[in-house]
């Protein structure tokens, strides 16, 4: 490591060492603090999260009170409620266009399984477009419970690594392989 | 002047105090409080076991039958007569809830025969995996003192698990006339037996009515 490495291939250059420990920490400290949701309401999933971002519950303790309709401008898309078969390559786009580092909270049931709508309409679960961090369960999920998860979520941040892209990783979400009807078997972390 | 009128109720608000509860899933130190629950939350589910300490389910299968979501897995076996599970024949062999797929709708609470299965009031956990959302009967079953177990990813609070025990039975019958309108309490490890008493209706016919 060195400053060549610097200069060739940005901060992603650096090596770990006794300076750049406490950088990585305050680093993803901050993320933590400010990491903005995407608005991706898409049923009665966003109306809990709403009231999450309501005075009572009030997310702007956390530093996520700035829904931002840009995703270039977020940090944390909330998928909440049911995707359609329809709305999975919006998500996917919105998702692409979101800045790394970037996460995805599955809010209820039914952006997490499907929930009681186990049929052609609706996506089996949103990881199977998006890798996920954490999964609200819940139908819908209370505020707390929300809460619940964008605290688990934080804790996620703040113990991972900086810089480290989730596809150096393997990938995030439940690492499934989904059989194509053409033989052609895709790995959804890898796609 | 009238455009100040508006002020009044402005100043009004700072004054009437903070409703913003300082909910942080246990990381927020001594302000960190819930809401109060409603009675009729539905929150995670356990099973439920005799106050002898045998299990009440019986593997009868009707809460994975009834499951809007299907999100219950039951499979039965037979008893060790020397060394039941549970009273009877059959006892719950394998026990798994998902709750990515669970709307917590309680059908399975109202269909279970032996109340086996109630909802605690405990609504606030997450998972970082799909596997770790599957609760197996090693996570659903109380323990020795008949209390919900509390799992490392859930958030349960001081005297929480008091309320674990269903709401259903003020309000269903469980097909036996003789129990509409009244509780029926089984004895429960942990709870023990509750008298019978009568529910009011909550909504009162008028004094206008002609009924």
């Amino acid at each position: 490591m060195g400053i060549s490495d610097i200069q060739s291939q940005g901060i992603e250059g650096l090596d770990h060492n006794f300076l750049t420990a406490p950088l990585e920490k305050l680093v993803n400290w901050s993320r933590a603090r400010s990491s903005w949701p995407a608005t991706f309401g898409l049923a009665c999933c966003a109306i809990e999260m709403m009231a999450t971002g309501g005075s009572h519950y009030d997310l702007a303790r956390l530093g996520m009170e700035v829904f931002r309709a840009s995703p270039r401008q977020a940090d944390v898309m909330i998928v909440a409620g049911r995707v359609s078969q329809k709305m999975a390559p919006v998500l996917r786009q919105i998702y692409d266009q979101m800045m790394e580092p970037k996460w995805v909270i599955s809010m209820g049931v039914c952006a997490s399984s499907g929930g009681m709508f186990n049929n052609y309409a609706i996506v089996q679960g949103v990881d199977q477009i998006v890798p996920v961090d954490v999964y609200a369960p819940g139908c819908p999920p209370g505020p707390e419970t929300l809460l619940h998860a964008i605290t688990t979520l934080h804790t996620q941040i703040e113990n991972g690594e900086l810089l480290k892209r989730r596809e150096a990783n393997g990938g995030a979400g439940a690492g499934m392989y989904i059989e194509q009807l053409d033989g052609q078997t895709l790995s959804i972390g890898a796609a | 002047m009238g455009y100040l009128a508006g002020f009044p109720i402005t100043l009004k608000k700072w004054f009437e105090g903070v409703t913003t509860k300082n909910y942080r899933a246990g990381k927020g130190g001594k302000s960190d409080v819930k809401a109060p629950k409603p009675d009729r939350l539905h929150g995670r589910h356990v099973l439920n076991r005799y106050e002898d300490g045998l299990e009440k389910c019986i593997g009868c299968e009707l809460c994975a039958g009834v499951c809007p979501a299907k999100c219950i897995y039951v499979r039965g076996a037979d008893n060790n007569p020397t060394d039941p599970t549970s009273p009877g024949e059959r006892f719950g062999f394998v026990y798994e809830i998902n709750y990515l797929r669970c709307i917590h709708c309680d059908l399975c609470v109202e269909a279970c025969p032996t109340e086996a299965i109630t909802e605690s009031k405990l609504f606030e956990f997450s998972f970082e995996d799909r596997k770790s959302a599957i609760y197996t009967k090693n996570e659903l079953l109380v323990d020795e003192d008949g209390k919900p177990q509390q799992l490392p990813w859930e958030d349960w609070r001081e005297g929480e698990d008091k309320a674990t025990s269903g709401w259903m039975r003020a309000t269903a019958p469980s097909g036996d006339s003789n129990y509409v309108g009244k509780v029926a309490w089984s004895g429960e490890l942990g709870y023990g037996v509750r008298q019978p008493e009568s529910v009011e209706l909550t909504i009162k016919p008028k004094s206008g009515d002609s009924k």
